[in-house]
């Protein structure tokens, strides 16, 4: 099973509204993804949290339908590392 | 999850310093981003035990459900849930891993 771009695009959006969001389909399979996603909604979370916000975002389909997605998470107008 | 699965996870995490949960092993990972997180430990030279999830159906499933984390690898450093592989890549790269060792007083290559 796989997941494309655009669903895991809108699933995040839905859940993050102000988030942008630049994802890539690595192999080009539909199955491995890598995801930069700045947030306001990130602003003083930890990065375990933050992560856990995109898998919410996702309900369930992280590890399931979805193998593999990097994860790079920015906070809006914070620290751009 | 059932008891004994929390119990036999609590106890590589309670007992290991630094506890990996990784698909394979350190010295034959079987996915790629269990094998980078296992290699930035070696590269620090850092003491891990690493616990095959692949090798018990319950700890793979139980795993995910007791860190509230939907994948492989996890780790663990003093009873701390760290991260999986984007987070700690992000920490070895940042020099926040070597700063989490020091701080836990674990031993690492400075």
């Amino acid at each position: 099973m796989a997941m494309n771009l655009k669903e895991i695009e809108s699933m995040i959006k839905e859940a993050l509204p102000d988030a942008i969001i630049d994802i890539q389909d690595l192999a080009g399979d539909g199955n491995h993804y890598s995801a930069t996603i700045t947030s306001s909604a990130f602003n003083g979370k930890s990065k375990i949290e933050q992560h856990k916000m995109i898998y919410n975002s996702l309900k369930g389909k992280m590890g399931n339908e979805l193998h593999a997605l990097a994860l790079k998470t920015k906070e809006k107008n914070g620290p751009t590392n | 999850m059932d008891q004994q699965t929390k119990e036999l996870i609590e106890n590589n995490i309670n007992t290991n310093e630094v506890c990996l949960f990784m698909k394979g092993t350190p010295d034959a990972p079987e996915c790629g981003f269990s094998m980078a997180v296992a290699n930035m430990l070696k590269i620090l030279e850092v003491n891990f035990k690493s616990v095959n999830v692949l090798s018990d159906q319950n700890i793979r499933e139980g795993i995910k459900k007791f860190s509230e984390w939907p994948t492989v690898p996890q780790l663990y450093v003093k009873k701390e849930f760290v991260g999986g592989c984007d987070i700690v890549k992000e920490m070895f790269e940042n020099g926040e891993l070597k700063k989490l060792f020091e701080d836990k007083q674990i031993k690492y290559k400075k």
